[in-house]
């Protein structure tokens, strides 16, 4: 009995535990580099360009003698960063608008937001990314902004359609006939319940966010030099693919290590904490 | 049994697609280059890609430049000169046609002078029509030229791409139809891939071995080194990636050309922006640089140090790399003096060209080392332009000045660098009517000791021509003396 209530949660908890780890692991990288990185990526070093990777420089060397290694822990920074900003914006924005939509549901306040979110989510996003940053010139910040709009209205919807369900119930209707208001209530009894959706729905959009950095610094509206992205650097791999295949092989794995496990997480995130889908055991 | 016959079917298909391919390959050529000429008029604008299509190929002058350089009889079979050197007398090729099928004569090259040196002329190298006081037309074929002051470079100017003879009957839309009188016609132009152009039957001189030729524009270093590793396109002009060369090198289909271009590759320096109107700090900057790791680490060693604005494969170059080799510890010893011993930060705006971009990283990780923080912005061409080249609003940038014999942009006080030397400014004026080729060569050498003396730019490279071509292709030009991809003289090894 004991050994089968084991293996379930191992089996439950199968993508957490990797994912988890996979993020720590970047996330470790990017605060070390805060203190400590193998070589200093400021200074290049042309004599050692483009060498395979060795025990000296465990990732190989790029175009401009750099270690690879340590970009690829300071490019974690700058991709955490970025995504974890844009989150914020689209959680701090995202979040109440959907509170005050789901508490004046059918409202015209309802319909202004709902719509403006829809127009929000009408255009794709990379491409309104790169027109702001086209527009505004390519920066970090800019990036940030950018694809910190996309995040409202994912926000904004799930946290209105988690609150109108929530709307339903006793212990809402309990505050209420208590003489709270909605925006009490919304802070009070509808947030804390919509917290596990947020998380879980936090750590998709990071991973995307993720993405969407790599994406700008890929076409050059992203982070600019001499500060490290795994999205530049596949750009500056581009050319020399045939030659140095080290040089886009390691920041594409550190890209993608480090959405799977964001993914991942999320998934298990969700398996954890949405009642909803929680398996009940064999 | 059916195996069979697709099998010999497919080799049949395979022989004749094999067949076609070996026939085409005899008279047709496709060439690509990295960017799209705005539109077809070499004499209305500074764009190097439209002389690229455009020179010899469909448009002359009276005199052109040949591969090495040198100037050649080209419309004008000869001429005079007077013994003051004011009157030019041109005699024109007999039986030249313009591609309409109107004849040549001496009106067309009138209306193209004036054209060029007038009032309205949106010619970008004016400069080299200051000195024309008036074009006569003498007789049919007969042009005389007089010019103010006498002008020892006069012959040189007119072979440049900015000097060609238009017709006025077709220059309402030479824009997007040039008719000119070379070796080729203009025939298609797919805006965003392609210009075709197609021999010209009725060409006054020597024809152009090939039939047709295709001008392809690939901007992106990675498809121009796919498309050309996959044979789509048979040679490429100015090829943008140069790490990729040594793999074309090794390849038996293909041979590398490596020449040199009239590109200056300089840190350009705003000079009347401070800290840099301190002629100190200008000095320290040009120690800081380390020329070397920049041609190792953004051309991949392709390139030549400069330490002026001269390319070095002339004659009268001086070679002044060491008045201003890398010293770092004299750049921070240099920065105290002017006050800046803690350094400063500026803006480094750089074009698309990779030398501009990875040459840039290099130079600010150079200027780091000194203590000068640089704040790097990528700028596409339209806003480098806009921002650096007319605006005038930055501190640094890279890029290369491809123009030949150029030295003169430095006695222009409102060129974007906006270099204000009297003395300099003098000098260019006493060469451009000095005839005697000894004085003319001394005052070469003593323009391009001042500039290196006032470190106006952070002096680089010569960029280098590096072309890639499969094997067969013949009678391309290796060197780049003036903005051409001259096809006139291309050919298929048989």
């Amino acid at each position: 009995m004991t050994l089968r209530a084991g293996i379930t949660v191992l089996a439950q908890g199968r993508s957490l535990l990797p994912g988890a780890a996979l993020t720590l692991l970047f996330a470790g990288a990017a605060v070390l580099s805060l203190l400590w990185t193998p070589y200093d990526i400021t200074e290049l070093d042309i004599a050692n360009k483009i060498q395979s990777p060795s025990a000296a420089h465990p990732l190989g060397t790029d175009h401009f003698g750099r270690d690879i290694l340590s970009m690829i822990m300071v490019g974690a920074r700058t991709s955490i960063a970025v995504a974890l900003v844009a989150v914020g914006i689209g959680m701090g924005l995202g979040v109440p608008l959907g509170l005050a939509a789901a508490a004046r549901k059918g409202s015209l306040l309802d319909e202004v937001i709902m719509r403006g979110n829809d127009l929000v989510f009408a255009f794709p996003s990379l491409l309104i990314a790169i027109m702001i940053t086209a527009v505004f010139g390519a920066s970090a910040v800019n990036a940030i902004i950018a694809i910190g709009i996309f995040n409202i209205p994912v926000f904004a919807r799930l946290t209105r359609s988690g609150a109108l369900s929530l709307w339903t119930r006793d212990y809402v209707l309990a505050a209420r006939v208590a003489g709270k208001n909605a925006a009490r209530i919304s802070v009070e009894h509808i947030l804390p319940n919509v917290t596990n959706l947020l998380i879980v729905q936090g750590t998709i959009q990071f991973s995307l966010g993720i993405l969407a950095e790599a994406g700008l610094s890929y076409v050059g509206l992203g982070a600019q030099p001499p500060i490290p992205s795994w999205g530049r650097m596949l750009a500056d791999s581009q050319t020399m693919i045939s030659l140095a295949p080290h040089m886009a092989i390691f920041p594409g794995m550190a890209i993608l290590l480090t959405v799977l496990g964001l993914n991942l997480m999320g998934d298990g995130l969700r398996d954890l904490l949405d009642p909803r889908l929680r398996r009940t055991g064999r | 049994m059916k195996q069979k016959m697709i099998k010999t079917g497919l080799a049949s298909a395979l022989a004749l697609v094999a067949g076609m391919g070996a026939a085409q390959a005899q008279s047709d050529l496709v060439i690509g280059m990295q960017l799209e000429p705005p539109h077809l008029d070499p004499t209305s604008a500074a764009a190097g890609a439209i002389d690229q299509v455009t020179y010899s190929n469909i448009f002359e002058g009276l005199t052109r430049f040949g591969p090495d350089g040198s100037v050649n009889a080209g419309l004008a079979e000869s001429w005079d000169i007077s013994d003051d050197g004011l009157v030019y007398t041109f005699h024109l090729h007999d039986g030249v046609s313009f591609h309409d099928g109107s004849a040549l004569d001496a009106g067309d090259v009138k209306f193209s002078l004036d054209r060029a040196r007038g009032e309205d002329s949106t010619n970008a190298q004016k400069g080299l029509f200051a000195g024309i006081e008036a074009v006569e037309v003498v007789e049919p074929l007969t042009v005389k030229i007089t010019l103010a002051q006498p002008d020892g470079n006069f012959l040189f100017n007119l072979a440049w791409g900015d000097a060609v003879i238009v017709a006025a009957e077709s220059i309402e839309d030479i824009k997007t139809n040039p008719v000119g009188t070379g070796a080729f016609e203009f025939s298609d132009w797919v805006q965003g891939d392609r210009i075709e152009i197609t021999r010209n039957e009725d060409y006054w001189g020597t024809p152009a071995k090939l039939e047709s030729a295709t001008f392809k524009f690939i901007s992106d270093p990675t498809a121009a080194f796919a498309a050309m590793m996959a044979e789509d396109i048979d040679a490429f002009s100015g090829f943008p990636a140069p790490e990729n060369l040594p793999q074309f090198d090794a390849d038996p289909r293909f041979k590398v050309l490596v020449g040199s271009t009239e590109g200056e590759t300089i840190l350009s320096t705003n000079n009347a922006q401070p800290p840099f109107d301190n002629v100190k700090v200008r000095e320290a900057m040009a120690h800081a640089i380390d020329r070397q790791a920049i041609i190792d680490g953004a051309m991949f060693g392709y390139g030549t140090p400069i330490g002026t604005h001269f390319a070095p494969h002339h004659p009268d170059y001086v070679d002044l790399t060491d008045q201003s080799a890398y010293d770092p510890d004299l750049a921070r010893s240099l920065l105290s003096e002017a006050g800046y011993g803690d350094g400063f930060s500026t803006t480094l705006k750089l074009p698309p060209p990779s030398y501009a971009r990875r040459g840039g990283e290099i130079i600010a990780a150079q200027l780091r080392e000194v203590g000068i923080e640089t704040e790097i912005t990528n700028l596409e061409w339209p806003q480098w332009l806009e921002q650096v080249f007319r605006g005038k609003d930055f501190g640094l940038t890279v890029i290369s000045h491809t123009e030949p014999l150029d030295i003169g942009i430095y006695a222009n006080p409102d060129y974007y660098f906006q270099y204000d030397n009297p003395e300099f400014q003098e000098l260019m004026d006493d060469l451009q009517v000095e005839s005697d080729p000894q004085a003319r060569s001394e005052m070469l050498k003593k323009a391009q000791r001042i500039i290196a003396g006032d470190y106006v730019n952070g002096f680089l490279f010569q960029l280098p021509a590096l072309g890639v071509a499969k094997t067969g292709v013949q009678g391309l030009w290796k060197n780049s003396p003036t903005q051409a991809i001259d096809l006139t003289g291309v050919s298929w090894a048989e």
